[in-house]
C-alpha cells in the first residue's frame, strides 16, 4: 500500500501540495504515482517564473513506461524547480514527498489550496480507480 | 542459446570473401578530392561462411509472426502473405528506376492509381494519397492539411487540437509538431469519449480533434457520428488515426462517421512486414474539403493513361513528403493484397479479427483473469488487468510478459493505455487458429499457477532467451547504440 501523508493536499492528476510557512506552495507527485509509473529515467522541470493556472501542464515525468504530464495543482507563478532531478530523476521514486519534489508556487489566492482533496479522499480515489 | 560474438569481433586481418570482391573497381573520378576517404573503413574481415552463420542465427532469434503468435495490442501483427511479397518484387516494379518518364511507368501508375480508389472506396473518402512513408508521417500529413485549411480560409485563430485521453499515443506528438496545443478529453466509466467535456472543449480556438475508432481501449466510440457534429459547427475537423483500421475494414467506413481526414498504417492493416522501425506506408485519405491540400505526387487517371498529380496541378498541396512515391515496395504489396482480398474479403478480416479478439477475451475472463471492459463488446483488441494477480501474488503484467517469452509467444502490449493498472493489449488478428488462441490462454494460466508456487520464478523470467531481464533504467539513460574498438571507452551515450 502506498504512503500517503495526511499533512498534504492531492489533486486528482496524483500530485501533492504544500502549503510552506513562507506562503510558496511546494508540488511533487504522490508514492501512488512515482509506483505506478516505475522507475523514473527523465524529469523536465517546469520554466520558471511562469505564470499557470490550476490544472495547467508544466512538467513531465518519464519512466521505463511511460512519460506523464505534471499539472500544476493551484494557479499562481512558478519561482522554483528542483535542479537536481535533472542528474537524479530517481529521487522522485525514492522520496516522493522529499527530495524528490518537482516545483514551488507563489499561489495566486493562498486558499486556493484547500479545493484539493484531503489525504482519505485522495486513497478513496485510487482505490475506485483501481476497481476499474 | 550461445552468445554470439559480433560480426566486428570476429574480425581477423585479411581474411575476407573473394567471391563477393568486385574484378573490376568501378572507375570513380568526379567526387572531389576533399570528400574522399584516406582511410578504408573499419569493416569487419570475414569469411563467406562467417558472415552467412551470423546472420542465419541472428534471425533464427528473431520474435517475428512467422515463427509466433504475436499479439502486440494496437500493432494488429497478422500475416504477410507471401503472394504480395512474390508479386511486388516482379523485374517490372523491381529494376524500374525512380525517375522513369511515365510512358515507361503505366503499369506501376496503374496499381498506385487502383490502390488509391480501393481505399478511398473501403474508408469513404474523396481522395487518397499513397506519399506519407511510415503511420507518423500520414498523421504529420493529416494535421498538415487541417492546418493549410484553416490558413487558407483566414482562420488564425484556431490554435488547438483536442485528443481523447484513450487516442493513440503518438496522436499528442503530431499536433504539437503541426505547432497546435494539445487539449486532452476525458474518457467515461465505459470507455466512450466524454461527450460534456468534448462540449465544453469546443470553442473558436479548436482546429480539429484526432481519434482512433476503435479507440486505444478497444471498443467502438459508439456516439461517433454526434462527436462529429459537434465539431464540424465548432468549424473544427475531425482526424481518424487509422491504427484500428483492421477492426472495422470493409464494416463502417470514417468517412460515413464524419471524419475529414485519415491515414491508414497499410504495414498493419493492408498486411505488409512491420516491426523494428519499417518501411512503413501512412497513406492518407480525404474528404472534399481537404482535396485541394494533400500531399503529392498523387496518381490521375486520364483516358487510358495514367500521370502523376504535382503541385502545378495541386498548388495549395503541403508538399512532399519523400523524394518518390513513399515506399513503394510496401505499397505495391498493399496493393496485392487488397487485390487478393477483393470487396468480401475486407469484410471478412474485421469479422475475423473482431471474432478472434471476442473469443480471446470470453476465454481468458472464463479463467479468472481481468477484463477491463467487461459489459463491452471488444473490437479487434482488447485489455486484461493483472492488478489483482499483482496484488496477490506479486507479480506484474511486466513479469507476466517477460514469462510469455519463455512460453513461445511475443507479449501483448503491456502498461498502455496508461489509463488501465497493470494492463495487457491483446490484439490476436485475423490469421490465428482456434488451437493458437488456446495455447495462449494455457500459457497465461500456467504462468498465474506458477506464480502462486512461487512468484520468484516467475519474476526472474525469461529463461529461454539469450538476453535476460535488461536494467531499463540504465537501457533508457546510457544508449548503447555503436560498436567501439577495444579499449575505446564502454561506447554508451547519454541519453
Amino acid at each position: 500500500m502506498s504512503n500517503t501523508p495526511s499533512d498534504l493536499y492531492y489533486a486528482a492528476t496524483h500530485e501533492w501540495a504544500r502549503l510552506d510557512e513562507d506562503g510558496l506552495v511546494t508540488v511533487g507527485i504522490t508514492d501512488h504515482a512515482q509506483e505506478s509509473l516505475g522507475d523514473l529515467v527523465f524529469v523536465e522541470t517546469p520554466e520558471l517564473d511562469k505564470a499557470v493556472e490550476a490544472g495547467d501542464a508544466c512538467a513531465v515525468v518519464e519512466s521505463v513506461k511511460a512519460a506523464s504530464d505534471i499539472y500544476a495543482p493551484v494557479g499562481g507563478q512558478i519561482v522554483d524547480a528542483n535542479a537536481r532531478l535533472q542528474d537524479e530523476p530517481e529521487l522522485v521514486n525514492s522520496d516522493p514527498y522529499g527530495e524528490g519534489w518537482i516545483m514551488r508556487i507563489r499561489p495566486d489566492d493562498p486558499d486556493d489550496i484547500e479545493r484539493l482533496m484531503r489525504a482519505d479522499d485522495y486513497e478513496h480515489m485510487i482505490e475506485q480507480e483501481e476497481e476499474g | 542459446m550461445r552468445d554470439d560474438p559480433l560480426i566486428f569481433d570476429q574480425s581477423q586481418p585479411g581474411r575476407r570473401a573473394l567471391a563477393q570482391a568486385p574484378l573490376h573497381a568501378p572507375a570513380v573520378d568526379d567526387i572531389p578530392d576533399e570528400l574522399l576517404r584516406r582511410e578504408p573503413p573499419g569493416l569487419p574481415e570475414v569469411s563467406e561462411l562467417q558472415v552467412v552463420r551470423h546472420y542465419t542465427r541472428l534471425s533464427q532469434k528473431n520474435f517475428s509472426i512467422d515463427t509466433q503468435f504475436y499479439p502486440l495490442g494496437s500493432c494488429t501483427m497478422k500475416y504477410n502473405p507471401r503472394g504480395s511479397n512474390a508479386l511486388a518484387m516482379l523485374p517490372g516494379f523491381l529494376d524500374r528506376h525512380p525517375w522513369a518518364p511515365e510512358l515507361h511507368s503505366q503499369g506501376v501508375m496503374a496499381c498506385l492509381y487502383e490502390l488509391q480508389e480501393i481505399l478511398a472506396r473501403v474508408t469513404g473518402m474523396a481522395g487518397v494519397s499513397l506519399t506519407p512513408m511510415a503511420g507518423a508521417q500520414g498523421e504529420f500529413a493529416g494535421v498538415a492539411m487541417i492546418r493549410a485549411y484553416h490558413e487558407a480560409r483566414g482562420d488564425r485563430a484556431r490554435t488547438e487540437i483536442l485528443v481523447p485521453d484513450a487516442a493513440h499515443g503518438t496522436n499528442p506528438a503530431t499536433a504539437v509538431m503541426c505547432g497546435y496545443t494539445v487539449h486532452e478529453i476525458p474518457t467515461g466509466a465505459d470507455g466512450d469519449v466524454d461527450l460534456e467535456a468534448l462540449r465544453q472543449a469546443l470553442g473558436p480556438q479548436t482546429a480539429g480533434i484526432m481519434l482512433t475508432n476503435p479507440s486505444t481501449l478497444g471498443v467502438f466510440e459508439r456516439r461517433i457520428t454526434e462527436m462529429a457534429r459537434l465539431v464540424h459547427e465548432a468549424g473544427g475537423l475531425l482526424y481518424y488515426d487509422g491504427a484500428n483500421l483492421n477492426a472495422i475494414l470493409g464494416k463502417v467506413r470514417p468517412g460515413d462517421m464524419g471524419f475529414d481526414v485519415i491515414h491508414m498504417n497499410l504495414h498493419k492493416t493492408f498486411s505488409t512486414p512491420h516491426g523494428g522501425g519499417g518501411p512503413g506506408s501512412g497513406a492518407i485519405g480525404v474528404g472534399e474539403r481537404l482535396l485541394p491540400y494533400m500531399p503529392v505526387p498523387v496518381v490521375a487517371k486520364e483516358a487510358d493513361s495514367y500521370r502523376w498529380l504535382t503541385e502545378a496541378d495541386l498548388p495549395r498541396s503541403i508538399g512532399r513528403l519523400s523524394a518518390f512515391m513513399g515506399n513503394i515496395g510496401v505499397v505495391l504489396r498493399a496493393y496485392v493484397y487488397a487485390r487478393m482480398l477483393g470487396r468480401e474479403g475486407m469484410a471478412r478480416v474485421a469479422e475475423f479479427a473482431t471474432l478472434n479478439a471476442n473469443y480471446l477475451m470470453h476465454r481468458l475472463r472464463d479463467a479468472g483473469f481481468q477484463v477491463w471492459f467487461r459489459d463491452r463488446r471488444a473490437s479487434h483488441e482488447f485489455i486484461i488487468s493483472l492488478k489483482r494477480e499483482q496484488k496477490e501474488l506479486g507479480v506484474s503484467a511486466m513479469d507476466f510478459a517477460k514469462r510469455l517469452l519463455d512460453y513461445g509467444f511475443h507479449a501483448p502490449t503491456t502498461y498502455f493505455p496508461l489509463l488501465v493498472p497493470e494492463c495487457l493489449l491483446i490484439e490476436p488478428t485475423e490469421t490465428e487458429t482456434q488451437e493458437e488462441l488456446d495455447g495462449f490462454v494455457e500459457a497465461m494460466v500456467s504462468i498465474r499457477e506458477e506464480a502462486a508456487r512461487d512468484p520468484d520464478y516467475v519474476r526472474g523470467a525469461p529463461y529461454t532467451l539469450p538476453v535476460r531481464r535488461l536494467d531499463e533504467v540504465r537501457a533508457a539513460k546510457r544508449l548503447d547504440l555503436k560498436w567501439t574498438p577495444p579499449g575505446a571507452g564502454d561506447g554508451e551515450t547519454e541519453a
